[in-house]
């Protein structure tokens, strides 16, 4: 038969596959494109913590701070880098992180570019909870203050909030636009309530609200982001686990489960993980916004892949936080939290890589 | 020549069923769409799942493939309770392919048909040189391997479909399910994909497939299993099946059933109300 011959001359010619590194029983699949973009981000990302820990009233050189960090410094850069700068700038690299992996879960779950964090009502659940706290004096609300913090509160608030959507979602499995639709739905009520709060109460407890609703990384201590950077690095560690079981839900459940993938467990893990590092960044930094949705889109674009790559979406939000806040210190004549300028940056820089795709 | 299973066996060859559904009851939520159903499906050849919308032919291939869990009965697999499995053993018996599934705007067809290794990896086993074989045959079985470096999204209807047989060809399966892999194709197209299905067929997979055309799954398939209201009407090859009554009782169409002029099975040629020339037929009505 002659169809048969023609099958048979396409099996002798073998077809470009994606090439893989191979030792032993170990094997990946060999991306250079990716590998190389992350590797460059990864270096950038360093550089500028460098630089952030650098710039300030007593400057220091980019070779001594690179030095100290190595734990091979003068004691006068040690006291100035270690315990006044140090805590700001890793501030910035783990909110960033944690920002930027947890866009590219939701992103990736939800398989729809809106579902950052910002969306799906976790920083405005924190929000509306931080403002709560601040705004309402006495009673509970300053007990709850003095005993857990306002940062550990608003974690919670956030938290409670991002599962409350995921429960009003969940209708035999996960649909992405319902997630982001009853996503948007509640976080236009936390921001009612945000802003309620804030239209009635004292105009003091307003201005120090305000001051937490951009998020900012001033004046960070070691305690603070210690939390923080723990928190992420073990979500990290669960969220690099399970995300090769993750691979075949990008093409939806059906799939996913013909692939022998238990994805609703797989799902809720990583949806979980996702809330949770998102909920560290908010009570580091507060609620920076945008970072979780422009930074795995820009990972993908950048990186060339199809969905929101996790290593890649990582370094863009930490260069993103980073940079931002360098130039909200550095650059700018008035100094601003970096949540100002996170959007300023991050939204155009998008913009630009769409047009550039429509036009190519 | 016939063309190599991907397994490289030739199953089936003791003739019994590989799936089957024993008195299987399964429905969403509280509606019951199928109730005590029983069917096996013979190894080795084409099965095709015909009947009317809503009649719970999808519901019975997505309970086969175990996406649905059944309320009462169960769904065996090569002797065992599907429900039993893991859902990674499963995966390596037997390929799903869902109705018009969709692929991350920009994969590439290979990376599309190489995921479909994932039953065989793990986390440190990401892309053995194993894999790579698999997936060049999945891709030279399907036809699709000059469109490796494309993205999917920029294929016609037929070819990605094609693609998407080959991932669930990669799996390593001979076992293949699909649910109506010709939806949204133009007849040109769907003709393609069935004379694919039919040359995997020819390789030794046992395909089970829901099929909306009456005259297409009479043609590809060696046995035909027709349902209405979550229950089988009958069930045989279609030169046994297909006849004028049975059209009648599981669609209330009126039709006739005729030769095919180039094939060996027969041709359903449907009456409507109109643009019919009634008298050419009343001889034999």
């Amino acid at each position: 038969m002659n169809g048969a011959d023609v099958r048979t001359d396409q099996t002798a010619t073998r077809p470009s596959l994606t090439p893989g590194v191979r030792l032993g029983g170990v094997s990946f699949v060999w991306r250079p494109w990716l590998a190389g973009v992350t590797l460059l981000l990864a270096a950038g990302a360093f550089l500028l913590f460098c630089l952030s820990i650098g710039v300030g009233d007593y400057p220091i050189a980019l070779p001594r701070v690179v030095a100290t960090v190595f734990g091979r410094g003068e004691q006068v850069d040690e006291f100035v880098i270690m315990d006044l700068r140090m805590p700001r700038a890793l501030a910035g690299l783990v909110v960033g992180v944690a920002l930027g992996v947890s866009g590219a879960i939701t992103q990736s779950v939800a398989r729809n570019p809106l579902a950052s964090p910002d969306v799906l009502g976790i920083t405005s659940g924190a929000s509306a909870v931080a403002v709560f706290l601040v705004t309402v004096s006495g009673g509970t609300a300053a007990a709850i203050t003095d005993s857990v913090g306002l940062s550990a509160a608003a974690l919670a608030g956030g938290l409670g909030t991002g599962l409350l959507v995921y429960f009003l979602a969940w209708r035999r499995g996960i649909d992405g636009f319902r997630l982001v639709l009853i996503g948007i739905s509640v976080t236009a009520m936390m921001q009612a309530i945000t802003t309620w709060l804030l239209v009635t109460a004292d105009i003091r407890d307003v201005a120090r609200a305000q001051a937490w609703l951009v998020g900012s990384l001033d004046d960070r201590s070691w305690d603070e982001v210690s939390l923080a950077l723990w928190c992420t690095l073990a979500l990290l560690a669960v969220v690099s686990c399970v995300a090769f079981q993750f691979k075949p839900l990008h093409f939806g459940d059906e799939i996913a489960a013909g692939l022998g993938v238990r994805y609703a467990a797989v799902r809720a893990v990583l949806l979980l993980c996702a809330v949770l590092l998102a909920g560290a960044a908010v009570s580091a930094a507060g609620p920076v916004p945008f970072v979780a949705l422009v930074a795995p889109q820009v990972a993908m674009r950048l990186g060339r892949h199809p969905t929101p790559p996790m290593a890649a979406s990582a370094l863009v939000g930490a260069l993103l936080l980073i940079g931002s806040d360098l130039i909200a210190r550095a650059v700018l004549p008035v100094s601003l939290p970096v949540g100002v300028v996170t959007a300023a940056i991050g939204g155009p820089f998008l913009v630009y890589l769409l047009v550039r795709a429509n036009r190519a | 020549m016939v063309v190599q299973s991907i397994t490289g066996v030739k199953p089936g060859t003791d003739g019994a069923s590989r799936l089957a559904a024993r008195g299987v009851t399964v429905g969403y939520g509280t509606r019951t769409v199928i109730d005590g159903l029983d069917v096996a499906v013979p190894p080795g050849v084409v099965t095709t799942i015909i009947g009317p919308n809503g009649c719970g032919k999808s519901t019975l291939l997505r309970t086969l493939a175990r996406l649905l869990k059944p309320t009462g009965g169960k769904v065996v697999l090569d002797g065992d309770d599907i429900a039993r499995l893991r859902t990674r053993d499963v995966a390596k018996k037997l390929g799903l392919l869902p109705q018009a599934p969709v692929a991350p705007e920009g994969l590439t067809v290979s990376d599309l048909v190489a995921r479909g290794r994932h039953p065989h990896q793990s986390w440190l086993r990401q892309w053995s040189s194993d894999d790579a074989d698999v997936v060049a045959r999945a891709l030279a079985m399907t036809g699709v391997s000059d469109l490796a470096d494309r993205p999917v999204d920029s294929l016609s209807g037929g070819q990605r479909q094609r693609v998407w047989i080959s991932m669930t060809l990669a799996q390593g399966t001979d076992l293949l399910l699909l649910d109506e892999p010709t939806t949204y194709l133009d007849l040109a197209h769907a003709i393609d994909v069935l004379d694919l299905v039919d040359d995997l067929h020819e390789s030794g997979c046992t395909v089970v497939m829901v099929l909306h055309d009456l005259n297409l799954a009479t043609r590809y398939s060696d046995n035909l299993v027709v349902m209405r209201e979550g229950s089988i009407l009958a069930q045989g090859h279609p030169r046994d099946v297909i006849t004028a009554e049975l059209l009648h009782e599981a669609f209330g169409l009126r039709a006739k059933v005729i030769e095919d002029p180039v094939g060996d099975r027969p041709l359903i040629v449907p009456i409507g109300r109109t643009h019919v020339e009634l008298d050419r037929l009343a001889p034999e009505l």
